[in-house]
Parts: C-alpha cells; structure tokens; sequence
C-alpha cells in the first residue's frame, strides 16, 4: 500500500470512529430516554397527582406532597436566587471592571458552577439546620440557590457585556443616573439573556438531589409549611427506588418522568425564548 | 473676544437640586447593594470551606492525617479513614474519563468538521439536553437497565476473555452481580461526555477559519487537519475541558450512589462493589450520629471540596486559556 | 493661536480653554481652545483620530464613565467650568445632550423612549407629557410617521427613522446643546439629507455641535468649523471662510483631498 491510500484510509478510519461516537451518544441519550418513558408512563396515573406517598409495602398513592414539595422548593429558589444574582452580575459588569475583588468573584462563581452539590448541602447542614433548627424546607431552597446563584451572575454578567458600548452611553447622556441606566435600559436590552440563564439556573436545580438529601430531608404527608421537613421528588425518587418494593420503584420511575418532563421543558423554552429574541 | 459669560438662565431650580440629592443618594445605594450580593457570592465559598473544616476538626484531631491514608471505615467501632472512599472516587472517575473522553472527541470533531450543516444545530442541541438530564435519571436508569444488562451479558463476556490474564484478570474477578465500580464508572462517562464534548466543540470553533483552510490547501485531510491543525491549536483549551469532566465526574453523587454497591473497602476487582465520597455521604449522613461519625463524614467532604476545587481551578483557567486565542 | 481666531462673533454657550485630554499616558487632545457659539452650528472635521470626537465628549462629561480618561483645562458653561469635580454629570448632561453614531433607541415603546429622559428633571401630568412626546417628535419631523403607534417598540423604526428618535429623545430634554458625534455616518443618502434638514431648523433654538467625517456636509450645514489634526485644534473660524481660503497649508491639504 503506498503512502497516499494510507493516508486516505487514516482518515476514512478517523472520521468512522468520529461518527461512531457521535451516534453512540445519540443512542445512549434515546435509550435512557426511551427506558424512562417506558417505565415512567406506565406509572402515570390520576394518583400520582392526587394522593400522598404510600408507607413501605402497601399499595396505591401517589407523589402528590413531594410535587408540591418540589414545586415550593424550586419556587423559593427561583424568588431567592434572581435578585441575588443579577444584581450581583450588574456588580460585576458595571462597578466591578478589573479589581481583583470582582476577579475573586468571577473565579469563584465559575468554581461553583462546577463544585460538588453534595457539598454544598454539607454546608447548608452545618449552616442552617444544626443551627436553626432542623431539616425545613427553606434549607433545601438555600442549598438549590447557592447553586442556582452563580448560573444567574454568569449569565447576568456576560450578557449585560454584550450591551454596545453606545448604548449605554446614550443612555447616560439624557442624563439618567446609573441605577436607572443599569436597570431601565441595559438590563431591560437583555432581558430574553437573563431570562434563559435563569430558566436554565432552574432547570439545574429541578433535579439535584444531593443538596435536599440532608436540608430538606423528606415528608411522606402533604406540607406546605416550609419551615418543616418537606417530601420533595429526587428526594423521594432515590428512597422509592433504591427500595425492595415494588410499588415503591414504580413511583420512583413516574417520578423521574415528571423531573425529567419538567427539566426538558424549560430548557425547551429558555432555547425557543433566546433564539427569537436574538434574532430581532 | 466674545462674551465667554453668556446671558445666564436660572439653570438650577429648587426642584433640580432636590432631583441631584435624590439620584445621588439612590445610586450610592445601588452600587452598595449590588457590591452586597457579589459578597454574599464570594462569601458563600469561603463559608463552605470554613463551614467544613470546622466541622471535620474532632475527625482530623482523633485520626490525624492519617484519615486520608487508612482504608477503614467502621462506624459501630468509630474507627474512620477515607482511603477506600478517596479510592473508589479517582478510579471511577478516572474509568469514566478514559471512556468519555475519546467518545466526545469523536463528537466534537463530528460536530465541527464532518457533520452537515442543517445537522449541526439539531445534534448540537441533542448533546446540550443531555447535559440537561437531572443525574438521578442517570443513575435509576443505571440501577434499573443498565446494571442487569450489563451482568448478564457483558460481565461473563469480559470474564472469558480476560480472566485468565495475570494481572488483568484480576480486574475483571468475582461474581457478576452488575453493580460496582465498572458500573459507576460507565454510568458516570455517559453524564460527563456531554460536558466535554460542549466544551471541545466550543474550543475548536476558535481555531481561525484561515489556518484550516491553508492545511487544506496543502492536500492534508480532514484527520490530519484535525490532529496536526486544531489539537495543537486548541492543546489547551481541551485539556481544560477533560479536567471540568474529571470535576463533575469527581463530585457526582447521584449517578454513583445508584450503581456503584456501597461497600466501603477497597478490592482489586473492577466489578466488585465500592464507594465513593460522594455516595458515601448520600448513603450514610441523613443516619449518622453526631460526634465522629458526622464529623467524618464533613472530612470527606472537605477532603472531596478540596480535590475538585484544585481541579476546576485548573480547568478554568485551562479553559479561559484556550478561548482568550480567539481574540487574539 | 491667537485669541482672535478662537472666538466667535456672537455670544458662545460653550468656551473651551487650553483643554488637554488623556487616555492613561496618551495625550489625545492639546491645549485646545476655541468656543460654541450660540444658536449655531460648529462642525469638527479631521482624519480619524484627530480627537474631534474626544472633544465632543468632553463637552457632557462622557469620558467620566471610563477610568483612567481625564481632561484638564476649562469649559466655561453658564459661566461656570463643567469639569469642576462639583459639577454634577447627570444634570450637566440633561443639558447638554448627545446622539451617537449608530442610532440608540432604548429597548423601550417609542413614547417611552422620550418620556424617559424627560422625568428624569422634570414631574409633567400624563398630559403635560403627552404634549412634550408630541413636540419633540414634530421637532424631529417623525410625528407623522409614528403618531399611531407611539406604544410600538422603538426598534420597530427604521435605521433612519431611529436617530430621528434619537434626536426627538435629545431636545425632548429642551438642552442648551446638542452634540451630534457623525449622525448620518450609518444612514443613507436620503435619510442623511432628512437629517440635515433637521440640523438647519433645530439651530434657531440650540446651539449644536458636530462632528462628521463629511466635509461636504460641514460645508452645508454649519456656521463655524474647526479642523483637527493629531489632537491639535489646526483652524477655527467662520465656515466659508475656512473652505474658501483657508490660513493653514495642512487645512487646505485636507479640504482638497491632498491627505486624510
């Protein structure tokens, strides 16, 4: 063989073994998919919604106090970690420029982007429920935001140095202060970016389970008091699933359905929100 | 010379000095509470690392350094060391990257060099999603599917074919009951492989469309544009990527605790039953009783926060590295 | 320079004095002086860089958004120095307004975007505003084309339409000056004229500054012009004057084409 075909079939071999990978992806992403509808649809019911979780062995119920768990948990989250974030990513773009006070925190959101989740309800645990009380809902919320948090800086931040130079400068010039430059017009020019980022910052957190794991523990009755211990899905998915009963592991797969639908869908938005948006 | 002082209106009404004082005043405050919430940011890590060592002190005062280097963990007998949790840790993770890193090369180099273009987008997104996927769906999928599959038709399969091998074969002895740290690390290339391939994909498409199309021009193909032109180009930036793969394959907990079979000890093989930081953690902490035992468990836990820190700083920086090309 | 060539016949609203400028270490304007008569319009020509559009943003201040940017000299304003440290920038800048190059439209309705700057120093009832939209978008000749669909985005408009905008959000403030950093550079011909048409109404209540790299259209439209080379005030003078028989060798080579 001469030089010149084995350098055609290095490549024909390459680019196989490229498209290889990129379709054993795709079918690892259908399968999981495929597995979870499967399972997560046969335990679809008017109960999973209506009735509470089940004690061990017995038959029947529902998820009904950990959606709502859930529901209140993220909600928290999502009112707790928005002003907390933009308005530390308006610090960032506007006051922070080059010190190294706004460098520590730039590096330091990137690290929590990242950073261990289980960790993170560590701290909440030696911050919040050994001091203040016990396992609670707002716990949870604490833990969910601090990882939701840096999601939404990131974004803020990167979206608002997007703004033209001479937009905001315009805006300065009818002789706005800058509160009102910031938040009138260079955060309201990226709202749909903002938006996303913390459409995503949920998404993430709608699944995480190690951070609730030891924060808001679990509930199996219906609550709403979010300073108690409240039933919440992960939570509730890795204990039925990690279960003998049967029962127990069905409803741990109409569970994950539900988170996995959920998660799905607001990454869905968030893609279909910023992709109009940006191309006005 | 003209009249420099030109007629003057009354320019400052009482009701413009007032306007002034009230602007002023508000935009002290909104840089004061903007500056409050990027401390509160930049609070929270040093709280966790205080938070944690503090915690782990009692542990680290009646264990020493040594935690980090005995491999017992008895709780009946208080008796604590990380070594088999710190084990089972880096060798899934390290499995897993060994898998998931060629794997999201391939969909990389798909994604920026050989995949038509209306197909980009789509597949582009389809990897995004999967990166999306809550962890747990990894490892109930992982538990459910994957584990009984994996039992019955592979672990026999790799037993045949490498058991008698001296030293390899020790990987692949016992019996195969499916979960273990093989498992966990296959489970665990599948969550990361999104990641990385994002960030390959997203490093490669910083390589100058000029300095592809003169290797071109030169006869080379599409291979050796990629492994002679863009790796070098990009060397930096992928690296970056595989260590915030190895950072998040670190620190998972749910996709491992699932499969992985929560026995703290370390054996040779690859298909008996581990456990790693993080599981460990997610299995024992809701249960444990205060004193040592938590106390412990928050030694893990810094120990975990420590190695994956280290980690990510040097991916961020790798990864910053690699982009700021683009500019320049 | 002498003082004589600096000043203008009839009264000056703005009187720069041996103003420097700096970005960091560079020195980006010389010990220029010159004034802004009133009620006229003065054009700034020069090859890029020269530091016509530095000048222009020392007028309200903007350079202050920037660390490491500084001015010294004098500005003399209703007789006092608006680069004094005490002058407050916001209201400096109600009074003295600015469009850019690029048409800037808030991300807001179109009656948003003028009632915006006008609250800011001003407490107008909904009618008192209504009347001020009004008026500043028949000044700017855009109320016709948007007097139905005042709740529209201002993104909505035309490139063209935009700066009118701009313009209306500018004088809605009712500003002694109006600066104007190449307007029409981002437009076509006809919006350029539309806009020029403006410039030549607008000046019998506002004193107005450009700077354009058009010497056609410094030619056009202005009263005064100054020519800029390396940070140097070069010449100033009436605007005839300077196109017709220029005193310095280099304006004549750049009104001629000769460099530039």
């Amino acid at each position: 063989m001469n030089r010149y075909s084995r350098r055609i079939l290095t490549n024909r071999i390459g680019i196989g073994l490229s498209m290889l990978a990129m379709a054993f992806g795709l079918l690892a992403l259908l399968w999981i998919l495929w597995t979870l509808f499967y399972n997560g649809f046969a335990a679809l019911s008017w109960d999973l919604f209506a009735q509470d979780t089940p004690a061990p062995g017995s038959e029947g119920g529902g998820l009904r106090n950990a959606i709502v768990g859930s529901l209140l948990i993220v909600g928290a989250t999502a009112l707790v970690s928005t002003p907390v974030g933009i308005f530390a990513g308006i610090y960032l773009a506007e006051f922070g420029g080059k010190s190294r006070f706004a460098a520590a925190t730039r590096f330091v959101t990137d690290i929590m982007l990242s950073a261990p989740s289980i960790v993170v309800g560590l701290f909440v645990y030696a911050l919040a429920v050994e001091t203040l009380g016990g396992f609670s809902g707002w716990a949870g919320s604490l833990a969910l935001s601090l990882i939701a948090i840096p999601v939404v800086v990131r974004t803020t931040e990167n979206m608002l140095l997007l703004v033209p130079g001479s937009l905001r400068e315009a805006a300065f010039a009818v002789g706005a202060p800058h509160w009102q430059v910031s938040l009138k017009v260079t955060l309201r020019a990226v709202k749909a970016g903002v938006l996303t980022g913390i459409l995503l910052a949920i998404a993430r957190v709608t699944g995480e389970t190690a951070p609730l794991l030891f924060t808001a523990l679990n509930n199996q009755f219906y609550s709403t008091d979010m300073s108690q211990p409240m039933g919440n899905l992960p939570v509730v998915i890795f204990q039925f699933a990690m279960s003998p009963y049967d029962n127990w592991v069905n409803l741990a797969w109409g569970g994950a359905l539900l988170i996995a639908l959920m998660v799905l869908a607001i990454n869905i938005v968030a893609r279909v929100l910023f992709r109009r948006k940006s191309s006005d | 010379m003209s009249a420099v002082m030109s007629t003057s209106r009354p320019v400052r009404s009482d009701l413009q000095a007032r306007q002034i004082r009230k602007f002023k005043l508000q935009d002290t405050l909104f840089h004061q509470l903007t500056l409050l919430f990027a401390l509160l940011v930049l609070a929270a890590l040093t709280g966790i690392l205080i938070a944690l060592a503090v915690e782990a002190l009692p542990a680290f005062r009646e264990f020493g350094a040594a935690f980090l280097w005995t491999p017992v963990w008895n709780v009946p007998e208080a008796q604590f060391g990380a070594l088999s949790a710190i084990y089972g840790t880096v060798v899934t993770s390290a499995i897993a990257l060994l898998i998931a890193v060629p794997v999201s090369f391939g969909i990389a180099l798909f994604l920026t060099e050989t995949c038509p273009v209306w197909l980009r987008r789509p597949l582009g997104t389809a990897i995004e999603l999967l990166a999306g996927v809550p962890s747990i769906i990894y490892g109930i999928w992982g538990l459910f599917v994957f584990a009984p599959l994996f039992a019955r038709h592979v672990q026999p399969y790799l037993q045949t074919v490498f058991g008698d091998l001296p030293v390899i074969g020790g990987w692949f002895a016992g019996p195969p009951i499916g979960v273990g740290i093989l498992t966990a690390a296959i489970v665990l290339s599948l969550m990361v492989i999104p990641f990385v391939a994002s960030v390959m994909r997203d490093v490669f498409e910083t390589v100058p469309a000029q300095l592809k199309e003169s290797a071109y021009g030169l006869g080379c193909t599409t291979w050796e544009v990629v492994t002679g032109v863009v790796l070098p180009y990009t060397r930096v930036g992928v690296i970056g990527g595989i260590m915030l793969g190895l950072g998040r394959a670190l620190g998972e907990t749910m996709a491992v605790t699932f499969v992985i079979g929560n026995a703290n000890r370390i054996v040779g093989s690859l298909f008996a039953p581990g456990t790693s930081i993080a599981s460990t953690l997610a299995n024992e902490f809701g249960e444990a009783d205060p004193g040592l035992h938590i106390s412990a468990l928050f030694a893990l836990g810094l120990v975990l926060f420590v190695i994956t820190f280290v980690v990510l700083a040097i991916s961020r920086w790798l990864i910053q590295r690699g982009l700021a090309r683009q500019g320049k | 320079m002498s003082a004589h060539q600096q000043a203008v016949d009839g009264e000056a609203i703005l009187a720069v004095r041996d103003l420097s400028f700096y970005y960091g270490d560079f020195r980006g304007l010389n010990k220029v002086s010159l004034d802004i008569a009133q009620n006229k319009v003065t054009a700034f020509i020069g090859p890029s860089g020269c530091g016509k559009s530095t000048l222009l943003r020392t007028f309200n201040r903007m350079y202050d958004l920037y660390p490491g940017q500084r001015a010294e000299g004098q500005i003399i304003f209703h007789g006092r120095n608006l680069l004094d440290r005490k002058q407050d920038v916001n209201l400096l800048r109600a009074r003295i307004g600015m469009v850019f190059q690029k048409p800037t439209p808030f991300p807001m309705t179109i009656y948003e975007n003028i009632a915006f700057g006008v609250r800011l120093y001003e407490p107008l009832a909904k009618s008192g505003m209504d009347e001020r939209v009004e008026w500043a978008l028949r000044k700017a000749a855009l109320w016709e084309e948007t007097r139905n669909k005042l709740q529209q985005s201002g993104l909505s408009l035309s490139g063209g339409q935009q700066q009118r905008l701009c313009i209306a959000r500018t004088i809605a403030v009712k500003p002694d000056v109006v600066l104007l950093d190449e307007p029409t550079s981002a437009l076509d011909p006809l919006s350029t004229a539309k806009i020029e048409e403006l410039i030549n109404e607008l000046k019998s209540d506002y004193s107005i500054a450009i700077v354009t790299h058009n010497m056609q259209q410094a030619a056009r439209i202005s009263d005064y012009t100054a020519f800029m080379y390396l940070g140097e005030l070069i010449e100033f003078g009436n605007t005839r004057e300077l196109f017709v028989k220029p005193k310095k060798q280099q304006t004549e080579d750049y009104i001629t084409g000769r460099f530039g």
